[in-house]
């Protein structure tokens, strides 16, 4: 029996080995040791024009650059700075929506929820590429509660 | 040691018995040229990155940071170093300013910020001081590069565009009020006015 373990713990790990050259890794075709050209950065949209949602809930994209000097951390959220309530009136930012001040139970707190403090697990930014993959997803052409 | 004082001081008093006055107002002119040229080189010496950043504190913490940002790279390759933005053009300024970082290397050999944690303790109170000069001389150091008169607005983000064309261009606010952490990472903000 342990005889068998070995035996198919090596070829599992064999066939593993071999298997690795047939994958395409983020590298693309460049071997290990060397320094493949960096690919070029793209530009960020930054014309200030919102996107259509494709369904209700869907967190907006971000109609901005933010990889100016937005430092999002422990100790200060550049974000708010601007889209908080306090911050509104001075940025003319839309506010942050209702939906941010809740905890996972409903509750209204006074501050942004802990939970939506790092905005950029939910909205991002859009780049004019072409998409890597195909995507089929078809969103929303109705509103289902009011047929617009 | 008394009488000795008096001595000296009479004969610094006398007048000269060697030189002729020319000789003592050209030499006098050079020396003090000597003497202030030395002086500026060594402000000048005190004047450049390699010199901020000689002390760990500096290139550890801020410079790391700055490396990140627009100011250290960008598309055209200008840069702004630390006197840039930390020291003022202007002789009395800038003179003002160096007196005041005689503090700072008071700092530096009592070890206040010696360390990361304590950087970060002390970051604060070193940020208020920045924000406040930059306040007070409506961002001079700022301004010695982006000359509010010279943007082309069209040219801007919208968002840039609106801020600056308003606020920016009425005098309410300068570039620090809506600029803060340009260059570095924020302390914590909490409390912080505006922000
Ligand atoms: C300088 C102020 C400012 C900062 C900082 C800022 N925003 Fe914005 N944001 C705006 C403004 C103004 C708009 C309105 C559309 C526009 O002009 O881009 C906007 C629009 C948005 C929208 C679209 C809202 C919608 O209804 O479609 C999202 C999402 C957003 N921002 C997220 C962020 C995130 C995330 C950050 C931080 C990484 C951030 N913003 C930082 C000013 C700011
Ligand atoms: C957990 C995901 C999540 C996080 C984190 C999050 N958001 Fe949102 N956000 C959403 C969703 C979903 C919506 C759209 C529905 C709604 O309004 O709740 C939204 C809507 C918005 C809107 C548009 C509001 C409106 O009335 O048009 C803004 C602006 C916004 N978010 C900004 C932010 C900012 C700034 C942060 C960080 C402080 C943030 N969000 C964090 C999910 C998130
Ligand atoms: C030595 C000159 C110099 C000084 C001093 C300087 N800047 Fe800049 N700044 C630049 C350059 C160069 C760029 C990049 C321009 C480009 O390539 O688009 C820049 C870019 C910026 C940007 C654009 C950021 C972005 O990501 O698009 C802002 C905002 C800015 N500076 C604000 C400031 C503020 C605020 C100060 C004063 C604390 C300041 N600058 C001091 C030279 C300077
Ligand atoms: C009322 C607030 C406000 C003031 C005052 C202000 N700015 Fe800005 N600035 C903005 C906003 C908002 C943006 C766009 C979003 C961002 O960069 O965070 C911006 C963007 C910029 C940019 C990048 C341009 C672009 O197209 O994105 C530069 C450079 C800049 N500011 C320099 C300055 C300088 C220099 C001053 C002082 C002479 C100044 N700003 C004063 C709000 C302000
Ligand atoms: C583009 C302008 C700019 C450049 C270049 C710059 N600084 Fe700053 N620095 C600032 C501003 C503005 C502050 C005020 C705090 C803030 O807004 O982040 C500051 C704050 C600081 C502080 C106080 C602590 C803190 O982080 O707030 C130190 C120390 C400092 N800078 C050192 C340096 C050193 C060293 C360099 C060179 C490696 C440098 N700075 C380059 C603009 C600049």
């Amino acid at each position: 029996m342990k005889q068998m373990i070995v035996c198919v713990g090596l070829f599992g790990i064999i066939y593993s080995a071999h298997a690795d050259d047939n994958i395409a890794t983020l590298r693309g075709e460049v071997s290990i040791t060397d320094q493949p050209p960096a690919p070029r950065m793209e530009q960020v949209e930054d014309h200030d024009i919102k996107r259509k949602r494709n369904y209700p809930m869907q967190p907006p994209t971000i109609p901005h650059a933010i990889d100016k000097y937005y430092q999002v951390d422990l100790f200060v959220n550049k974000c708010l700075s601007c889209h908080s309530r306090q911050h509104t009136e001075a940025s003319q930012a839309p506010m942050v929506s209702d939906t941010h001040y809740k905890d996972r139970d409903g509750k209204v707190l006074a501050e942004v929820s802990p939970r939506r403090y790092f905005c950029s697990q939910c909205h991002v930014i859009q780049v004019e590429v072409k998409p890597l993959v195909d995507n089929t997803f078809e969103g929303l052409l109705h509103d289902p509660a009011t047929g617009w | 040691m008394i009488e000795w004082v008096k001595r000296q001081v009479t004969v610094l008093r006398a007048p000269s018995r060697y030189f002729s006055l020319g000789f003592l107002t050209i030499g006098g002119f050079i020396a003090g040229v000597i003497f202030w040229g030395g002086f500026n080189t060594v402000l000048e010496a005190t004047n450049t990155e390699t010199f901020c950043i000689s002390c760990h504190e500096m290139r550890n913490n801020v410079f790391q940071e700055l490396k990140t940002t627009i100011h250290y790279t960008n598309r055209s390759g200008v840069r702004a170093t630390c006197p840039d933005c930390h020291v003022p053009h202007n002789w009395t300024d800038k003179i003002a300013r160096k007196t005041q970082a005689t503090k700072e290397v008071w700092g530096k050999i009592f070890g206040t910020i010696r360390t990361r944690e304590k950087f970060l303790e002390k970051r604060l109170e070193l940020a208020k001081h920045e924000w406040a000069r930059l306040k007070t001389n409506n961002s001079l150091e700022c301004r010695n590069c982006h000359d509010f008169e010279y943007m082309d607005f069209t040219r801007q983000g919208v968002r840039a565009e609106k801020a600056h064309s308003t606020q920016l261009a009425r005098g309410e606010k300068t570039c620090i009020d809506c600029h803060k952490g340009i260059a570095h990472k924020l302390p914590n903000m909490a409390g912080v006015e505006n922000f």
